[in-house]
């Protein structure tokens, strides 16, 4: 049993941080391309049809990938969290089916109708297509994620047969957990996206091609849209840090390594670098204020649950938490900076800047996986906070052979997908915004 | 008619809205790589199907998503049970999706294309195969105690449930051809009427065995092979496009087969009755499936205007002159 419930929490990780890889940049790079089509559409020139249909193929693509793995988490409740799912799926089931319902059939029919309907539909529905595929992917975050915020702070439900039962939908839809993380994944997608565009932006200026115009445009652009997006992660993610220190105080203990209560409470920048009181300040906004220890907290718990360990694994909440916000102010730096130089003063980007904000690209993807891993391993040892221990939501009729076989059959699928989305993006972008020549000798002319 | 049942009858709904739309897509991603000679013949036979793929594949996202909210017992027994067959199918649904889109992006006529044509085929022959063989099973019953899977792999491909994924694979294929003779023009349409003859004979030949051996006969039982039947004669007299309809009643038709008969259970046990779990004690409480069903009165039908809106839109029969339209 005990390997069963290892591998499964190894599966489901592996799976939703390499799923939540696409997602973002969906949302993002989704509402970019929207607002290029709108002002193709508005002006009629050209080389905005050729901007959005570059950013387009590359949406597309990442689209694919997302779509597919996101099916295996769905499915992956029933089938390796049998018990789980029995005992939530009143309450946790229907932000499911109605992410299903209400956003993936808006996205993928309309999305159909944008990619192939370019010439078929007048413009203005073709480009209210590309609109309502934006709009459902954030109703489809909206969803699951107040599914997950029902795991970290469950609400709107009592005790009934045996398992969780739903009383209060608004109560579920209006999780404060949900209120604060909400924003603070539309801010990270919004920079996910931005910084996609800056470092392949970047690429393609130094590389100085014909079409190179057109990326200074996109380059700009993002500097403007990332700015935005920094600014609201950062404040959003404050807001939620000061959530998560209500809600799951453990989690905020763990994120900290802070073993002992303290007032006022100092925040460690790395292992043994302290700055006095700064953890009090964000999270009580003033210079002194009690932040409990995860000695404390968990005495409290053992109290209330009884012998045990209610400890997360506090290395990884503790790292992860420092490279999240570590890349989030080499964001802010990149953003401050290219807008001072590029936008203000209207200087040339040096090569170097520019190779730094390829590599940039590499930032939101850290900020966005260690921001997850904070979230769901701060949650541990619980599923549903509070309720159900993760080791007893794992399926019983389940074969460690089973686990591991799929283990290893999604992780292999998974690595050639990555290499290939990778190839093909990749090629896009060195074709950059020339459209479509048809090469090769085409057998169906000639025959 | 109580919550519980409405929830069942739903489910019903939305797999058959499911095996009708993605059968036909199922079909067509390995009739291309039979019927299509070269790159630009199996590019138009995709194109037929490449805006609406997407959308129909969210019929099996909804109905699994609907069965975890309405019968999560359901849900949990069922999935984890059928635990390696929903793997392959998972990673086949993978291959399929990707494959699309990589297409697209890979040059013309270039050796990446013909292999994801090649993935393409497979991954929907297997997915096909998996869905017909997960039917079945549902069909038979499997070996569960107090909602767990007591069985092996080798209890989920007993002969009976092979036969039903031969016989979704052969339906799939009828449904596709049938699709492609209506969305297709000039050669390639001659050739997929002339397939759409050999898989309607073929499926109503297993049919045949099917409602002979079926685990309990019934009206409905019969009443779908009446209208394969049916289709075929259809098919075989030119009326391709009453016969594409009465190949999607039959499959609604073998769905409300499947489901009529197991009710009032929703997952069989083999091992015994009393493990059997019935549409009353998996269902959800009575205000999430008032809920649900608030929710689904008001958007399902949303939904299937705006998928119809879509086939409308992409009404154009296709010839390999008009095939690439491309973002």
């Amino acid at each position: 049993m005990e390997d069963i419930i290892f591998l499964s929490r190894l599966q489901f990780a592996i799976t939703t941080v390499y799923h939540f890889l696409f997602v973002p940049l969906t949302i993002g790079l989704g509402l970019f391309i929207a607002i290029w089509e709108t002002m193709a559409y508005r002006s009629g020139n050209s080389d905005d049809e050729r901007v959005s249909r570059f950013w387009g193929r590359l949406f597309l693509l990442n689209f694919a990938a997302g779509v597919v793995t996101g099916i295996v988490l769905e499915f992956q409740f029933g089938m390796n969290w049998a018990e789980y799912s029995r005992f939530v799926g009143d309450v946790f089931g229907v932000p499911l089916a109605l992410e299903a319902l209400l956003a993936f059939f808006i996205e993928s029919t309309f999305l159909g109708l944008w990619m192939f309907g370019r010439n078929i539909l007048p413009r203005g529905i073709h480009l209210m297509c590309i609109w309502l595929v934006v709009a459902a992917s954030c109703v489809s975050a909206l969803w699951i994620l107040i599914a997950n915020s029902f795991m970290q702070n469950p609400v709107g439900f009592v005790f009934n047969n045996g398992r969780a039962e739903m009383v209060d939908f608004w109560a579920l839809a209006s999780n404060p957990y949900f209120l604060h993380q909400f924003p603070h994944v539309l801010a990270a997608s919004v920079c996910t996206a931005a910084f996609f565009i800056l470092g392949i932006s970047a690429w393609k200026i130094k590389q100085d091609s014909n079409d190179t115009h057109l990326f200074e445009r996109t380059f700009k652009f993002a500097l403007f849209m990332g700015f935005i997006g920094v600014v609201a992660v950062a404040l959003s993610g404050h807001l939620q840090g000061q959530s998560v220190a209500k809600l799951q105080p453990m989690k905020m203990a763990a994120m900290e390594n802070l073993k002992e209560t303290a007032d006022p409470a100092p925040l460690s920048i790395l292992p043994g670098i302290e700055i006095p009181a700064l953890l009090s300040v964000m999270v009580h906004n003033k210079s002194s204020g009690e932040v409990k220890g995860i000695e404390e907290l968990q005495k409290v718990f053992e109290a209330r649950y009884g012998l045990g360990n209610y400890v997360p694994p506090v290395w990884i909440s503790y790292f992860s938490f420092r490279a999240m916000v570590g890349s989030s102010l080499a964001m802010m730096f990149f953003v401050f900076y290219g807008i001072f130089w590029f936008v203000i003063l209207k200087k040339k980007m040096h090569g170097k800047i520019l190779m730094l904000m390829t590599a940039g690209i590499s930032l939101p993807y850290l900020a966005n996986t260690t921001g997850w891993l904070i979230a769901e391993t701060g949650r541990q040892p619980w599923i549903v906070y509070g309720y159900m221990p993760t080791d007893k939501a794992v399926s019983a009729g389940i074969s460690s052979g089973n686990v591991i076989f799929s283990l290893i059959a999604f992780t292999i699928v998974y690595m050639i997908l990555a290499v290939i989305t990778f190839l093909f993006m990749r090629r896009e972008v060195i074709r950059g915004c020339v459209e479509r020549r048809i090469t090769g000798k085409n057998p169906a002319i000639t025959a | 008619m109580s919550l519980e049942v409405l929830w069942f009858v739903l489910i019903a709904v939305l797999w058959s809205g499911f095996l009708f739309l993605e059968g036909f897509d199922f079909g067509v991603g390995i009739l291309q790589l039979i019927l299509g000679k070269n790159e630009r013949e199996r590019r138009t036979y995709i194109s037929s199907i490449g805006p609406h793929w997407d959308g129909n594949e969210v019929w099996l996202i909804t109905a699994g998503g609907a069965m975890f909210a309405a019968f999560p017992s359901w849900y949990a027994s069922f999935f984890s049970a059928l635990y390696l067959p929903f793997v392959l199918l998972l990673l086949a649904l993978i291959v399929r999706g990707v494959s699309f889109e990589i297409r697209h992006r890979a040059e013309d006529f270039s050796k990446s294309r013909f292999a994801c044509d090649v993935a393409l085929a497979a991954s929907s022959f297997l997915s096909a195969l998996l869905i017909g063989v997960a039917m079945a099973n549902l069909a038979i019953g499997i070996p569960i105690e107090n909602g767990n899977f007591t069985g092996t792999f080798f209890d989920l491909v007993k002969p009976y449930a092979l036969l039903g994924g031969v016989l979704g694979v052969s339906l799939f294929l009828t449904n596709g051809a049938l699709f492609l003779t209506l969305k297709i023009e000039g050669e390639l349409q001659e050739r997929a009427y002339r397939f759409s003859k050999i898989f309607v004979a073929a499926s109503v030949v297993l049919f045949a065995i099917a409602t002979i051996l079926a685990w309990r006969q019934s009206i409905i039982c019969i009443a779908s092979f009446a209208l394969i039947l049916a289709a075929a004669i259809l098919v075989f007299k030119q009326y391709s496009k009453i016969a594409f309809i009465l190949v999607a009643l039959c499959t609604a038709c073998s769905v409300a087969a499947l489901f009529s008969a197991l009710f009032p259970n929703v997952l069989v046990s083999s091992v015994s009755p009393e493990h059997s779990l019935t549409v009353f004690n998996s269902a959800s409480s009575a205000y999430t499936l008032k809920l649900m069903s608030i929710v689904a009165a008001i958007f399902l039908p949303v939904v299937l205007a705006y998928q119809t809106w879509s086939y409308y839109v992409f009404r154009k029969r296709i010839s390999p002159r008009n095939a690439n339209t491309e973002v």
